[in-house]
């Protein structure tokens, strides 16, 4: 199962070098993780998405707080929560087919960034399936190039991952 | 009144004075030698070894011994590259150490200058937290923390990265002990329904048992050890991280367990109802095939490092705190128990399966266990022993009788030779008052020799004793059980003649090849000052036995060739 973990990090040099080298010499495999300023300056969330069985997020997650930089680690995908993603797509695009492509961008609330005189580049934010499904319709028209944030998350409601 | 600003060398030899530190360990170096300079005129004492591997080794042996972290010195580039294996050897062992290196100055940083190395880099995975100082302001705050990260919760080695210009640049010198680290808050107490639950599981257990580790000699849990076990009369088993937490020669301790541990031990631990784990983490090597590993056992996991309970086992009653203070909670609740008859049962085991003391084929030869076992007998009282890694080590960890804790200094987690020899230089400045001995292999040995210099320049008293089969003793025995003998590589041949390099360093030497010599060789080396080395010219096909395959359940035990 894949579980998407948020993990605040006092942002100092190489915390991200001591993270993600943890997930490669113990063996973990990071999905995609994404990385941002919270509102607490010198502090940075991580989301970071895992695949693995309880277990292994369970170990996954203790070894993670065992960093010193690391403040404090929790699992979203175990309560309701908000994930998004955000996609970049040029695609290729001719006069005769921009309407269409449009259409398709509309249906899923994309925006078009940018128009050249045989591509689009269009900008498209959700969670996973949306991805996949917006992909498979523009993939008729010929995808050039892709470029993908990895997912960020919050909790629904008012509860928030404090850092304590 | 604002203090006077001081160069960032002042600043680290001023925290040191602050942290008692009394023996820095080390080697100089060109992007250290500010720091060096400074040194020439401060009282703390430093020790000059002669390679840089050796003094990390040291002061985890001073470590070990003291409870202190050990502190080291050290250049930039392949100085601070020759500390990595000592490095990853303390982080195993889980043992205090702040290591301070000499960077190339800040502008230089990134450019492949001369003796430049990414130590910090490096070091992320086996150290418990490095710095790299970019500016002297920040340095009494990152000295402060790194002793106190080495020093608390789970120890471990810390990493100071300190550029050449940072040495010189000069800052205010605040050092405040008190340090809070948002990330790092280790839990001490045990959580008050998980240690009822323990109490409750060892009350009924009808046949309990203690498995204790490292983690007890670092926490100083040995006398609430001692209470829980003869309170409640539950036998004891120790890793070889252990050993010297329980006195080794009680009626209740019953050795080591898992691959080379005792046959009392590996059939207590597959037949206990009740494992009370202190300390430990449940390395392969004790546990061999976890599918069959203590399957009729409840298990109570006391440590103070949440990621090591659930790790490798299944936990029954999990409790995260000091080892010594969870104990001491346990025997506040505990009643005097009565386990007469599981008691019996490991006294049958005692009896039936003692420790092999070697095979008898090759007659007259001289047995590494009988060494070992004279070593023991004649020189053991009020002894601090380090060994190397191999053969020697488990026939140290079998037949010494270890009977105090941080007296019995070894490498466990990473297995690393060259290990003892240093180990036991730290521990001779470490406890004034006590004999050293240092039992080696003859491959382990040649990996630290040029320690020599050092011990015999500062005229140690230690003897090294150098368990001398002419092989890397427990590669051979692999090959010899797995892969039919094919010895390749393994032969030690070409090794120098040990009796005249120890005497050309200017140390004392004699060889022994037969039991009498052993016997008279040792009584002599007990009577000298200064180092002693004795090269005991053992029977080289000699293996070590009890042994449990690797990945075999731990009752499948092979004692010379046969199953038993």
């Amino acid at each position: 199962m894949k579980h998407v973990l948020a993990v605040l990090v006092e942002n100092k040099p190489g915390a991200l070098t001591r993270v993600s080298g943890l997930f490669s010499r113990r063996g973990f495999n990071i999905e995609n993780i994404a990385v941002g300023e919270t509102l607490t300056p010198g502090i940075s969330r991580m989301t970071i998405t895992v695949e693995g069985s309880e277990t292994l997020i369970e170990q996954v997650m203790k070894q993670l707080h065992k960093l010193i930089n690391v403040i404090k680690v929790s699992n979203l995908s175990a309560e309701p929560s908000v994930m998004r993603e955000l996609m970049l797509i040029k695609v290729r695009a001719e006069v005769g087919n921009r309407s269409d492509i449009q259409q398709i961008v509309e249906t899923f609330r994309g925006k078009v960034v940018d128009v050249s005189p045989n591509s689009m580049v269009i900008e498209v934010t959700g969670n996973e399936e949306k991805m996949e499904a917006i992909k498979l319709l523009l993939e008729h028209f010929g995808i050039m190039e892709v470029v993908r944030t990895g997912k960020v998350a919050l909790l629904r409601g008012s509860k928030i991952t404090r850092e304590t | 009144m604002r203090k006077k600003k001081i160069k960032g060398s002042n600043m680290i030899l001023s925290a040191l004075q602050k942290e008692n530190v009394d023996i820095i360990f080390g080697f100089p170096g060109g992007a250290v030698l500010p720091l060096y300079d400074k040194l020439y005129d401060d009282p703390v004492k430093h020790l000059l070894v002669r390679h840089e591997q050796a003094a990390v080794h040291a002061a985890d042996g001073y470590a070990r011994v003291t409870g202190k972290p050990g502190v080291v010195f050290a250049t930039s580039g392949p100085g601070a590259t020759n500390l990595v294996t000592g490095i990853a050897n303390a982080y195993m062992d889980s043992v205090p150490m702040v290591l301070f290196t000499g960077q190339v100055a800040k502008s230089f940083i990134g450019t492949d200058a001369f003796q430049e190395a990414d130590i910090t880099g490096i070091t992320i995975p086996v150290t418990k937290h490095n710095y790299l100082v970019k500016d002297a302001a920040e340095l009494p705050g990152i000295l402060a923390e790194a002793f106190y990260i080495a020093s608390t919760g789970r120890r471990g080695p810390v990493l100071i990265d300190i550029p050449k210009d940072v040495f010189d640049q000069e800052g205010y010198f605040d050092y405040n002990r008190e340090v809070d680290i948002r990330g790092y808050k280790p839990n001490y107490e045990g959580h008050v329904g998980q240690v009822s639950r323990a109490v409750k599981a060892i009350r009924k257990a009808k046949k309990p048992v203690i498995f204790g580790g490292g983690g007890l000699i670092r926490a100083g849990a040995s006398e609430a050890l001692r209470e829980l076990a003869e309170t409640a009369k539950i036998p004891v088993i120790l890793s070889l991280m252990g050993l010297g937490a329980y006195p080794g020669d009680s009626p209740l301790f019953l050795g080591m367990p898992g691959m080379h541990g005792s046959v009392t031990a590996n059939y207590a631990l597959t037949e206990a109802d009740l494992i009370i784990a202190t300390g430990v983490r449940f390395d392969d090597r004790v546990t061999g095939k976890l599918e069959s590993f203590a399957n009729n056992a409840s298990i109570i996991h006391i440590d103070i490092d949440p990621a090591e309970i659930g790790k490798n086992v299944a936990i029954d009653i999990p409790i995260v705190g000091d080892v010594r203070l969870v104990l001491e909670e346990l025997v506040k609740k505990l009643r005097p128990g009565s386990t007469d008859a599981w008691l019996k049962q490991i006294s049958t085991w005692q009896s039936q399966f003692p420790m092999p003391l070697g095979s008898g084929k090759n007659g007259q030869s001289l047995k590494p266990q009988f060494v070992i076992r004279e070593l023991s007998r004649l020189g053991g009282e009020n002894a601090i022993v380090a060994t190397d890694v191999g053969q020697h080590q488990m026939w140290a960890a079998q037949h010494f009788v270890v009977r105090e804790p941080q007296t019995f200094l070894t490498s466990g987690g990473l297995g690393t030779m060259g290990y003892g020899f240093p180990a036991a230089i730290g521990a001779r400045l470490a406890a004034p008052d006590k004999r050293v001995i240092c039992i080696t292999g003859d491959g382990s040995f040649q990996m630290n020799i040029q320690e020599l210099a050092t011990v015999v320049h500062n005229d140690f008293d230690m003897i090294i004793a150098v368990i001398n089969n002419r092989y890397l003793g427990m590669v051979r025995q692999w090959q010899d059980i797995f892969y039919e003998k094919r010895y390749s590589y393994t032969s030690m041949e070409g090794s120098p003649d040990f009796v005249r390099v120890a005497e050309a360093y200017g140390a004392k030497a004699f060889r022994a090849t037969t039991n009498e010599e052993a016997t008279a060789a040792i009584e002599k080396a007990l009577t000298l000052k200064g180092p002693v080395l004795i090269d005991f010219m053992v029977d080289p096909e000699e293996n070590v036995y009890p042994m449990v395959a690797p990945n075999h359940s731990i009752s499948d035990i092979i004692i010379g060739g046969e199953r038993i």
